[in-house]
């Protein structure tokens, strides 16, 4: 499947939710957030949250900043 | 005895801070300094930027294994953000990312200054407000604005004394004061333009609650060092606002008795 993740492309490996897809790219999912087609998922929804070709994902952490 | 950190405690809905410095964690060398600056600054709430995740270096370190959300108060601000829509957003992820309602909120109006565009700051305090995030809007030192912002539902006010990153100090410190006289009911915190410890005093002597700093601890030669200066400046100002300084005069006035002389 092919989406949009923080702003490039990418294909999923074998990740069909969002728990999947942080699995697959070894993010935990504790220390992030996340939007789906600019929409924010709540961490209890990750499980059950499904992706869908085309779908527009951002995640986002904290870094150093004022 | 107050302590200039403890006693008649910096509380802001319902959370106890230990200090009255407040530090940013941008501009630093890496994260051990800026973990060992935070350390010698004794503060123990934290500021933090929310960015996307390095997607394809997955080994590079997380600041949150240098900065202990169990130890410190993590603070996300929206910096950077120069629309109402922009700020909401990234305030919103801040708090799915974090653990807590306390988000910085900046909405800036001009590249060149960094200075806050108020207009959308009102705007995006009052949605978040009502939200239930516990705004702590960036401002400018204008007291017309900052009792604004607490009629939109800021549960503080963060003036700046100058420029973000600029290290002028506290260019207005009437402004600063009027603010202190007028604005009731919630913290008062210089946020940006602080250089060095003396000017983290003059805040803290006018009588604001907190001062917020960044680029003052981070971009100095020694930051650690700093960090600890800047730490002993508050607890100095706060102890010099509550013992009362004397009033100024244009004349000496001596300070031994003239009895005795001889």
């Amino acid at each position: 499947m092919k989406i949009r993740l923080n702003g490039d492309d990418y294909i999923t490996k074998a990740a069909s939710t969002v728990s999947e897809l942080l699995a697959e790219l070894d993010i935990n999912p504790l220390r992030v957030a996340l939007e789906l087609n600019m929409a924010i998922v709540k961490k209890a929804q990750y499980d059950s949250a499904a992706l869908k070709d085309g779908d527009n994902v951002e995640v986002v952490n904290f870094v150093g900043g004022g | 005895m107050e302590d200039g950190v403890s006693n008649g405690k910096l509380i802001i809905a319902g959370v106890e801070f230990k200090s009255r410095l407040w530090v940013g964690t941008g501009k630093y060398k890496d994260f051990e300094e800026t973990k060992k600056a935070i350390e010698a600054s004794g503060s123990d709430m934290v500021t933090v930027a929310v960015r996307r995740v390095n997607i394809f270096d997955r080994k590079s370190p997380n600041l949150l294994d240098y900065i202990d959300p169990k130890v410190y108060k993590i603070l996300p601000h929206t910096a950077g953000c120069y629309s109402v829509e922009d700020a909401l957003r990234y305030a919103r992820l801040g708090r799915e990312a974090g653990i807590s309602d306390f988000v910085k909120l900046e909405v800036i109006g001009d590249e060149k200054t960094l200075f806050p565009d108020v207009c959308g700051l009102l705007k995006a305090t009052e949605i978040l407000a009502k939200e239930g995030f516990i705004v702590l809007p960036y401002s400018n030192d204008d007291p017309i604005v900052a009792q604004r912002l607490v009629n939109a539902g800021a549960a503080a006010v963060m003036p700046l004394g100058a420029p973000i990153g600029s290290g002028l100090g506290i260019r207005n410190p009437y402004n600063i004061k009027i603010i202190l006289e007028t604005v009731k009911g919630v913290p008062i915190i210089v946020d940006a333009g602080v250089g060095t410890a003396s000017d983290a005093a003059v805040a803290m002597e006018l009588g604001c609650d907190a001062v917020l700093i960044n680029t003052g601890i981070a971009g100095a030669t020694q930051p650690i060092m700093m960090a600890a200066a800047m730490k002993h400046a508050v607890i100095a100002g706060r102890f010099a606002y509550k013992a009362g300084r004397i009033a100024r005069r244009l004349y000496a006035a001596a300070s031994s008795p003239f009895d005795g002389m001889l």
